[in-house]
């Protein structure tokens, strides 16, 4: 009896080791069992689903701007609106100190980073609900649908760069080395909004009460991030509790690459470490309740 | 050991019911699910049996399935069919057991998955395609089969918003037949789409399954598992009830399965079958006394009476009965909308009792099933469902005033027998005929 169980447990080892080669390789061999607990990431498999990745991402920036007039000008207009109206209200009327630059570049710089991040971390967060139909249907790692839901939002980010290089011009503020750190700065963001979205998106998948409190976080962050203020405007012996937050540090490291002012270093190593825990946090939860998706959805 | 690719052992799956509920439909119907399930919290408090009544979808499920192999899986509503082809396929974890599968697995639990409205046909198949496990250049390769496969050919740049419910089905069900897996997986896909279209991907599963792949093939629809499969697993209350060779478990699974219900109830409005709008309440057949029977002869009338509660305002709603034999063919569908008061009108919320009268001489001798449901006719939304809700027996007790007349031998294996007016007419000869003179010169 014991001998037969060992026996099985060998097979089972075996099996699992066959798996791990070729997903797709007509030597392929699937176990399916019950599995508990934490789990680690097969990152093996979700090389092997890269081209679903790269079509749901697709399917999302098509669809995004269909049957819109305006089109893909939406992903300017909502940072250009949030420009102007904050620098009526906050350069103009409050006369928020803005480091010497010109209010509205120095708006933008950081409004840019913030809605990617805001738009990045609702569509990660809505994304895994919204795909029920796939969820139920047909097998593949679920943490391509929050990964790949960022694709459309990334788009919109850099169409409206282009308007930043435009008010770079106008301004008259000069090309930088600094802007060669732009895409770790991304990849920080990026980081930042899948960990708390692919949180959040498990969480709903359980919990609707939780799709209730992303644009509620989404509008309590932001006075949590000195998008609309500069960071020297918090009293130094409180930074420490702006800088918990590692959108403040990423946005201001934005600030510092577009408009060439010194990075904050230290703060922006912390804030990228931040964002990367974050992001394997959110992957680690997602990847545990993952299984139960098809189950509660 | 070599020789078998698919390996079940001990499969089991619980779910906890109660706890999973249909999502939200709008703002107003979450707070109040919200308010009475806190309620219901609250007063079953300390109660964990309330809160937690499990069932087995599934218990312990082992089998083997060699390569080549086509299985069909039958079995009522809620045997576990779904489920079994959930687990295999990956989509659900199981809760007991494992199993071992060989190669690569295409499963189609529905046809369609992922398209996306807005998109154009050419997109929708490459997403869908992808989305099924085959690979970009694999879709490239089978696009124009594809395409002159759902006969779309005019509108592969139309978003498929803009198709034919006719057309969606046939560009979906073209994807899915043309993957390429080792192993498929396939759930009742084919219960779409026109007769002609669903003979033609009967044909290329056949193609597929004669190409020596492995196919599981869940269907209530006899006909084609027992065209298509040469293997037949009975599920019955989430476990093995029979298995074995086509016909033999196809018979004992036809007369278990319609012989003993002529009625069925659902008293209970949260279990019973249907969505939000619509549950089903209860489903006989009677005979002209009123009584529920099993048993007609083939020149009685009977009365299917079916009940159902409207729980939502608003929805125009049509009741309709389709009707099976034993072989699994479609003998007729009917449905209220003729003589309905609520035809193309909403109907408010009640209960509704509907009947039927389908005339003596009109049935063939057969076991015939009954699928009930209600649908919404302009939204095409089927609002609830019960595949063989019941079934009765037609028997021939060989009347000469029935339909047969005096003819004395078997009647030909056909769908219904109706009582049909022939006239005869004779008009005489003018002369005389000799066929022998004919030939002969």
């Amino acid at each position: 009896m014991l001998g037969i169980r060992s026996r099985t447990r060998r097979t089972l080892r075996q099996i699992k080791n066959r798996i791990r080669t070729g997903y797709f390789s007509g030597a392929h061999r699937t176990l399916v069992q019950p599995s508990h607990g934490w789990r680690t990431l097969d990152l093996g498999e979700l090389w092997a689903y890269r081209e679903l990745f790269w079509v749901l991402a697709l399917r999302d920036i098509k669809v995004r701007y269909k049957q819109t007039v305006l089109g893909c000008a939406w992903a300017i207009i909502q940072p250009l609106m949030g420009m102007f109206v904050f620098s009526i209200i906050f350069g103009h009327w409050v006369k928020v100190p803005s480091e010497g630059y010109p209010y509205p570049i120095f708006v933008y710089a950081a409004l840019l980073p913030w809605t990617f991040f805001s738009n990045a971390l609702s569509e990660s967060a809505n994304s895994v609900v919204s795909s029920t139909n796939l969820i139920t249907k047909v097998y593949f790692p679920r943490l391509i649908i929050p990964l790949a839901s960022i694709g459309s939002v990334l788009v919109d980010f850099l169409i409206s760069s282009g308007v930043m290089l435009f008010l770079m011009l106008y301004y008259h503020v000069d090309w930088h080395l600094h802007l060669l750190a732009l895409p770790f700065l991304i990849l920080a963001v990026a980081f930042a909004a899948l960990g708390i979205g692919t949180l959040l998106s498990a969480l709903i998948v359980a919990y609707r009460d939780f799709r209730y409190v992303v644009p509620f976080m989404i509008q309590l962050l932001m006075f949590a991030t000195p998008v609309v203020f500069p960071v020297t405007l918090v009293p130094p012996h409180w930074r420490w509790a702006l800088y918990l937050n590692p959108m403040a540090g990423i946005v201001d490291g934005f600030r510092s690459a577009f408009l060439g002012k010194p990075f904050n270093r230290d703060i922006l190593m912390l804030s990228f470490c931040a964002s990367v825990i974050l992001f394997l946090i959110g992957v680690a939860y997602f990847e545990r309740v993952e299984r139960r998706f098809a189950d509660v959805i | 050991m070599d020789s078998i690719v698919i390996r079940a052992e001990g499969l089991s799956k619980q779910y906890t019911i109660g706890r999973r509920e249909a999502p939200y439909d709008t703002f107003r119907e979450m707070v109040l699910r919200q308010v009475t399930a806190s309620l219901r919290w609250i007063q079953n408090r300390g109660n964990n049996q309330a809160n937690g009544s499990r069932i087995w979808a599934l218990k312990d499920v082992s089998f083997e399935v060699k390569p080549g192999e086509v299985v069909g899986i039958i079995g009522r509503n809620g045997a576990g069919k779904t489920t079994l082809l959930k687990i295999l396929s990956r989509i659900t974890d199981p809760t007991k057991g494992f199993a071992e599968i060989r190669g690569r697995v295409a499963s189609l639990l529905s046809v369609g998955t992922g398209f996306h409205p807005e998109l154009t046909g050419r997109e929708n198949i490459y997403l869908n395609g992808t989305i099924l496990g085959m690979r970009k250049g694999e879709i490239a390769h089978k696009f124009d089969e594809i395409v002159s496969f759902a006969e779309i050919e005019k509108f592969i740049d139309t978003p498929v918003k803009h198709y034919s419910s006719g057309m969606y089905v046939r560009l979906a069900f073209a994807i899915a037949a043309h993957l390429d897996p080792e192993i498929l997986l396939v759930d009742e896909v084919l219960a779409v789409g026109d007769v002609q279209f669903q003979k033609k991907c009967l044909g290329k599963m056949h193609d597929v399954a004669s190409e020596g792949r492995t196919i599981l093939f869940v269907s209530h629809n006899m006909a084609a598992v027992q065209r298509l499969c040469s293997r037949v697993i009975w599920l019955d209350g989430g476990a093995i009830l029979k298995e074995g060779a086509t016909n033999e478990v196809a018979r004992h699974y036809l007369q278990y399965g319609l012989k003993n219900n002529g009625e069925r109830i659902w008293d209970d409005i949260p279990t019973a079958p249907g969505d939000e709008v619509v549950r089903l309440r209860a489903i006989r057949a009677l005979d002209v006394t009123g009584a529920v029977r099993t048993d007609f002869t083939v020149r009685e009338p009977l009365t299917l009476e079916m009940e159902f509660w409207v729980i939502k305002e608003g929805y125009v709603l049509d009741a309709a009965f389709d009707l099976y034999n034993e072989t699994g063919t479609a003998l007729f569908s009917t449905v209220d909308n003729l003589d309905s008061p609520w035809k193309g009108k909403p109907r408010p919320p009640g209960i509704y009792k509907e009947r039927c009268i389908i005339p003596g001489d009109f049935f063939n001798d057969a076991e015939i099933s009954v699928t009930f449901g209600v649908v919404s006719n302009v939204f095409e939304k089927v609002h609830a469902q019960i595949i063989d809700a019941i079934g009765f027996t037609v028997i021939d007790t060989m009347d000469p005033s029935g339909v047969r007349g005096n003819y004395h031998r078997p009647w030909p294996p056909v769908a219904v027998r109706p009582r049909l007016h022939w006239t005869v007419e004779r008009a005489p000869l003018d002369k005389k005929i000799s066929l022998i003179n004919d030939s002969s010169r």
